[in-house]
């Protein structure tokens, strides 16, 4: 692999558990590679299957999708909702050509600063072995998906 | 400020936090570079943004170049968010209109030896948030007046403790019991430990006290009949002796429990000798146990096992206390077969004891080894593996007590229904958070106490009573509920009324409301939405949006993210 390649990769943080344990991985100083750009939402139910293919089409290498863990959710089951969605979403990438493993759903409470940067040093490791996303660039204009 | 049609001017402030995110990264190159970002206007770097003097020059920054959007990239929103907005709004923006990037917790402090790749990525970052600042709109956070009156359904201990304790704090209260007489299942039983107190003595101690109480409307045979509204604005039509519609700002649930009948157990219903526990305390009160000798109580029937799963938590006292009195008072022998004594606390230990020491037998059965019940010649015998003998005994009875668990009462359901609360697992009602919110229910402005939640104990339920009615005052003392800005919003032209929304909303938030039409559309009431978006998420044709976070915003900051190859990518 070509030592080179320096994944892009969007991860969607809960406002109220993975966001503060991102915040407590940096408060613990505990490093991580420096590719992920995190975008906040209020819960992992928020995040739209459609944000986790635009971000694919727009040229990321993977996608990872972060949570409260089960039973700990600030508004009751918006993680619940936000798995069954992401197994579609995983399926659907797989059809799409992509491989599966360029997206990842993990439960990281606010007191995981360490896991936070676990999961984050494990899932960029895995997209550099995958290598670039092989879609990027491949799909014509206009035919992204409409509302 | 209306900042509709009105281009972006946005204003960055790029933070060095000391030496915290100025030693890792090169922030001049930083604020610089944010210079060439679409609709920035204008950039500085602060040693600490968050000083007076950072602020100040944020302040003046709005006013002297007519900034229309604010954003710092320094440390984490969840801590200096509101500093910042403050601050903005207090130069005459909507405090909307900021945006934070977190370059410190998320940057500088986990990117500590990779200087350039962390002032890449600090620079996309902010590339993102100005994205998302473009598309930023001002918003208001409502406040929704409420009515300082409460409802509390359930005139049992736990309705009559949540009622005194309103009406003493000065509210109007309404207080509904579906049985002629106030006092709930306590009313049932003979006497009460710890006191020794009569149980109708106690009741009627309370009774009184709510009686003179002129704040307190008391409406007896009577039941909810519908309620509708919201935290604040509830109104509730009752059903009784008279039918009223009241209206109130927040409801109490204490519906309490009722005994399980075990119909079908040990011929329970068919030999008048087999009772269960509340048939016993009546027998005890009116005396009705002549020429018993020997009474068999046998726990847990119907309990912690497949149907009823739970420890009913209250039935080993009560049958404790009751062998005690069956002693003392009517000089009858006593043998209570468990599976295993629960009590707990200094109190109900000390009585498991007292029990032991005034001679009543205590006898464990193995879970999957329940004792039978032999009817022979009329006489009633019960037969057990006694785990502790090592074999069967045989126990003649001329009463036996069967403990069987609390359960919701009956129109649990319907109630359930009525006023959007659900119920757990055991059926009994279930609260918001099992460790957080014990008094809460999800839905806004309804609270729980006593046994409709889970079989407590008398002083248990009172504490939940009190717990209850200072969750309930919250809302009515001050008067109003602020309103979340960020709700979601339904826009009833792409809707087609398919209700998966409303199916997923935890907050009942969403409604499904039928247009002149006929056309049936969701609408979001936004006291009741919590902003969590899951609603957005789920809406198949895009018809519903989240306030400050939109859909256009996140897809803004996820190409913004993309956009260069500044931070990633294939370099070299």
């Amino acid at each position: 692999m070509d030592n080179m390649f320096k994944p892009r990769i969007i991860a969607f943080c809960c406002n109220w558990c993975s966001y503060a344990g991102a915040d407590l991985a940096g408060v613990s100083r505990f490093q991580y590679p420096p590719n992920a750009r995190i975008i906040r939402v209020m819960c992992s139910g928020r995040v739209e299957p459609r944000f986790v293919f635009r971000a694919f089409e727009k040229g990321a290498d993977g996608v990872i999708v972060t949570g409260c863990h089960i039973g700990d959710c600030h508004y009751i089951s918006g993680n619940k909702k936000a798995e069954e969605r992401m197994k579609l979403v995983r399926y659907l990438i797989g059809i799409l050509g992509l491989e599966e493993d360029r997206f990842r759903l993990e439960w990281i409470s606010a007191s995981e600063g360490q896991k936070f940067a676990h999961v984050m040093t494990a899932f960029i490791n895995k997209i550099k072995e995958l290598g670039p996303n092989p879609m990027f660039g491949k799909i014509e204009e206009g035919t992204e998906c409409q509302q | 400020m209306s900042t509709e049609q009105e281009q972006p001017r946005i204003g960055v402030s790029v933070c060095h936090c000391g030496t915290n995110i100025g030693g890792f990264l090169d922030v001049p190159a930083v604020a610089e570079y944010v210079k060439t970002l679409p609709y920035v206007i204008y950039s500085e770097h602060n040693l600490y943004t968050c000083a007076d003097d950072g602020l100040t020059s944020i302040k003046n920054a709005i006013k002297e170049h007519d900034l229309n959007r604010i954003i710092v990239a320094s440390c984490t929103p969840r801590t200096h968010a509101p500093l910042f907005q403050y601050t903005c709004e207090s130069a005459g923006l909507n405090p909307y209109l900021f945006e934070f990037v977190n370059i410190r917790e998320q940057c500088s402090w986990v990117h500590m030896k990779e200087k350039e790749e962390a002032t890449l990525k600090a620079k996309d970052l902010i590339r993102m948030g100005v994205a998302r600042a473009n598309l930023l709109e001002p918003q208001t956070e409502k406040r929704v007046d409420v009515i300082s009156k409460a409802l509390v359904i359930g005139g049992g201990v736990a309705g009559m403790s949540a009622s005194l304790s309103l009406a003493d704090q000065g509210f109007q209260i309404y207080l509904i019991e579906k049985e002629e007489e106030l006092g709930g299942m306590v009313r049932k039983y003979y006497k009460l430990t710890p006191s020794n107190i009569d149980a109708l003595e106690f009741i009627d101690n309370m009774v009184n006290k709510i009686k003179i109480r002129e704040n307190i409307k008391i409406y007896k045979s009577s039941i909810v009949k519908d309620v509708r509204g919201y935290i604040g604005n509830f109104k509730v039509t009752i059903e009784g002796k008279s039918n009223e519609n009241l209206e109130v700002g927040t409801i109490i649930l204490a519906t309490g429990a009722q005994e399980f009948k075990p119909n079908g157990f040990y011929e329970y219903g068919q030999d008048e000798r087999i009772v269960t526990t509340i048939e016993l305390e009546n027998k005890m009160r009116i005396k009705e146990l002549d020429g018993v000798i020997n009474v068999i109580m046998i726990q847990c029937v119907g309990s912690r096992e497949e149907r009823i799963p739970y420890c009913s938590r209250i039935c080993c006292m009560t049958a404790i206390k009751n062998a005690i009195y069956l002693k003392k008072e009517f000089d009858i022998s006593v043998n209570i077969l468990h599976n295993e004594i629960r009590v707990y606390g200094d109190y109900y230990e000390a009585l498991y004891r007292k029990a032991q020491e005034i001679g009543v037998h205590f006898n464990k059965f193995g879970e999957n080894d329940k004792p039978k019940v032999l009817k022979e010649n009329g006489t009633l015998n019960v037969e057990i593996f006694n785990e502790g003998l090592g074999r069967i005994e045989k126990y003649p009875a001329d009463l036996i007590v069967v403990s069987t668990p609390m359960v919701n009462i009956s129109d649990a359901e319907s109630l359930s229904k009525m006023l959007k609360v659900p119920l757990g697992q055991d059926r009994f009602f279930f609260e918001a958070h099992v460790k957080l919110r014990p008094l809460d229910f999800a839905t806004d402005g309804i609270f729980l106490c006593g046994a409709a939640h889970a079989p407590a104990t008398i002083p248990e339920v009172i504490t939940q009573g009190y717990g209850a009615a200072s969750r309930a005052a919250i809302p009515l003392a001050s008067g109003y509920v602020q309103v979340e800005a960020i709700t979601s919003h339904v826009e009833e032209a792409k809707c087609r009324g398919c209700g998966r929304c409303v199916e997923v909303c935890e907050y009942k938030a969403l409604e499904l409301a039928e247009l002149e039409n006929g056309r049936r559309v969701s609408r979001t009431n936004e006291v009741l939405c919590k902003g969590c978006g899951t609603c957005v998420a789920t809406c198949c044709n895009g018809a519903i949006s989240m306030m400050h976070y939109t859909s256009e915003q996140i897809n803004a900051m996820i190409d913004a993210a993309l956009s260069e190859k500044v931070g990633g990518g294939i370099v070299g």
